[in-house]
């Protein structure tokens, strides 16, 4: 220490140039060596074949407006159809002079959304505020009270639709998937059996099978005169769907859990519920942000499945509005602009759960 | 309470209660037979340090008093509470027996005061700020009054264990458990951790230690207990089980362990 204290402090000096600046970095990462460089000028030559061809048909030789399909063949895409057709892909069949029903019911989704992703909200108020929101939203959308004319769930379609089977399955699923996961490790064989049985049976068959047996078969073996919603019954397939896929996502969270956390809980005195509460769920669920969000993305999308019970989602009805004989073959469109939203509800998603996870992990470990 | 236990601890003469008694206690793991007829009894304010090799069913038997384990014959009773399969029972013990891990276990989601404040927020239901009052006071007393609002992981393992010892204190236990405290620990962060519980001791708290310190035993302990292959082979004052051993195991026991 002595003999450093006395040397002359050596001054802060700029690294040395080729190691930084914009010509350091091309070569650190871009031209590190001949395999790299080769790379790198075929990913060039890619990006310079793809891109001014999809931007040319995305944007400079687009139509944005036409007065009907023939008028709006070119070279480019064709907008105009997405200008015409947004409110039926976006509504569907939802009776059009209502059209501020569905409007409310995305915002209100928005704004849920977008409260549940503020932590300071968590608790009593956040579930609070989505009871009365998703009460909103069935009341918008169904009417029949408060002076709204009554509209039947065969007519619930397009983005509110898509919104409601996704959020209202994983908002259900969730908590049903940490019942089960729990369940699956539980020292009560019944209880470990049910969970075990019920999550390889439900994981084991296509969703589309599910959907199906609920909106052909389930109804056969109702009484007559007894059925059940159409839209409540695809509801009831996602949420059960997802609590068995979330499960497993789950119980590897819990097995991630080191022994010693529920042990020290165990000596402190913690109830059962205090230490699933408290000392288990916070950690072993930060634990698969990733792979909770991998399956809520897959979720999302998964909806677009329930056109094949008649019901019309976003996708669906994006696939009806191309059946319009004065708009022909203009599906490229379609598929973008809907692909487009759902990749936005997506990415968001994707981003969130990367702040979350860093929040979680902030001053965790070293 | 450890107000009762100096005044029964500067009263030899009078036998202070039994809070701890193992009667017969058997277990076993499968086929193994961890734990062959132990019987041990733990007076107020007495300090019992277990010993032995690894093994030896010295973690196995701590672990029982608060039905971290459970053993399979045998009578254990614990402030007069006997340890059965009722969940009302062992839930009683263990709010008056604290442990302290060899790994710590501190719940690294939570701040340090929320480690130390939870258990008697949650099980004791006491008010938030009294909780926290008592939170400070005991990290005061082992000596990190200002680390409260860290994350265990942002501090050292000498740290994180008294954090630990912090931690079971605030449930006001009658008796401590400690199982090998200083085993992870980096060498020299070991006596910051054998202070706080030479204090624990000082202040006439009934403790159970399994540890291989045994200069720490022989400062605090009033009595020795050696265990091999799931049995106890000696029980001793420290003098004469340090000075005089009993058993041949023992011997080569402590031979091997003071070599160094």
């Amino acid at each position: 220490m002595a003999d450093i204290a006395q040397d002359i402090p050596v001054a802060t000096q700029a690294p040395p140039r080729h190691s930084s600046g914009a010509l350091g970095w091309l070569r650190a990462n871009l031209f590190s060596s001949v395999f790299n460089s080769i790379l790198t000028l075929l990913a060039v030559a890619l990006i310079a074949a793809v891109v001014p061809p999809v931007i040319r048909w995305a944007l400079i030789d687009a139509i944005w407006s036409a007065p009907n399909g023939a008028a709006c063949h070119g070279g480019g895409a064709c907008w105009a159809f997405i200008g015409e057709k947004l409110r039926f892909i976006l509504f569907g069949r939802y009776p059009i002079d209502q059209d501020w029903r569905p409007i409310g019911v995305v915002v209100i989704f928005l704004l849920m959304i977008l409260a549940a992703c503020d932590r300071r909200l968590w608790g009593r108020r956040l579930a609070l505020l989505w009871f009365f929101g998703l009460s909103a939203v069935w009341i918008l959308m169904a009417g029949g009270i408060l002076g709204l004319s009554s509209v039947e769930t065969a007519l619930w379609s397009g983005l509110p639709l898509t919104l409601i089977l996704a959020v209202v399955g994983m908002v259900f699923g969730f908590p049903l998937g940490i019942l089960l996961a729990l369940g699956r490790r539980s020292k009560l064989p019944a209880v470990r059996v049910i969970c075990v049985g019920y999550i390889e049976l439900v994981r084991g068959v296509p969703l589309i099978t599910v959907l199906f047996m609920a909106s052909l078969l389930l109804p056969l073996f109702l009484p007559a005169g007894v059925t059940i919603d159409k839209v409540l019954r695809a509801q009831i397939a996602f949420i059960l769907f997802a609590a068995a896929y979330l499960a497993e996502v789950i119980r590897g969270g819990l097995q991630a859990l080191p022994k010693g956390q529920v042990e020290a809980a165990d000596a402190l005195g913690l109830s059962y519920i205090q230490r699933t509460r408290l000392i288990v769920l916070p950690q072993a669920l930060a634990l698969v942000i990733p792979p909770l969000v991998n399956t809520f993305i897959g979720m999302f999308k998964d909806t677009s499945l329930v056109v094949i019970v008649s019901l019309f989602d976003l996708l669906g009805a994006a696939e009806f509005a191309l059946t319009d004989a004065n708009w022909q073959g203009f599906a490229v469109e379609a598929y973008v602009f809907v692909a487009v939203i759902y990749w936005c509800f997506c990415f968001f998603m994707s981003r969130y759960s990367q702040l979350l996870e860093r929040e979680f992990n902030r001053g965790r470990r070293r | 309470m450890s107000e009762t236990a100096a005044i029964t601890a500067s009263m030899p003469e009078k036998t202070p209660a039994t809070v701890i008694e193992l009667q017969a206690v058997h277990k076993w793991y499968g086929e193994f037979h961890v734990l062959r007829d132990i019987n041990l009894q733990v007076a107020k304010g007495e300090k019992v340090v277990v010993c032995g090799p690894s093994g030896s069913g010295k973690s196995t038997m701590i672990r029982c008093i608060n039905r971290l384990e459970e053993h399979q014959q045998g009578r254990i009773v614990v402030a007069g509470i006997e340890l059965n399969a009722d969940v009302k029972n062992i839930e009683a013990i263990r709010r008056e027996v604290g442990m302290v891990f060899q790994q710590f276990n501190l719940f690294p989601h939570l701040t340090v005061l929320q480690n130390l404040t939870l258990a008697p927020i949650w099980v004791r239901k006491l008010p938030k700020k009294e909780a926290e009052e008592t939170a400070r006071y005991y990290l005061e007393r082992v000596r990190i009054p200002d680390q409260a609002d860290k994350y265990p992981g942002q501090l050292s393992g000498g740290q994180q264990q008294r954090v630990a010892i912090a931690r079971s204190l605030c449930m006001k236990p009658e008796i401590m458990l400690f199982d090998e405290p200083t085993s992870a620990l980096d060498p020299e962060m070991i006596k910051e951790v054998l202070d706080v519980m030479i204090g624990l001791a000082e202040e006439g708290m009934t403790m159970v230690c399994v540890t291989h310190e045994m200069g720490f035993a022989r400062t605090v302990a009033d009595m020795m207990v050696f265990m091999d292959r799931g049995e106890v082979i000696e029980r001793a004052p420290p003098k004469d089980f340090f000075s005089n051993p009993q058993s041949d195991r023992t011997r080569s026991f402590l031979s091997q362990i003071l070599a160094h």
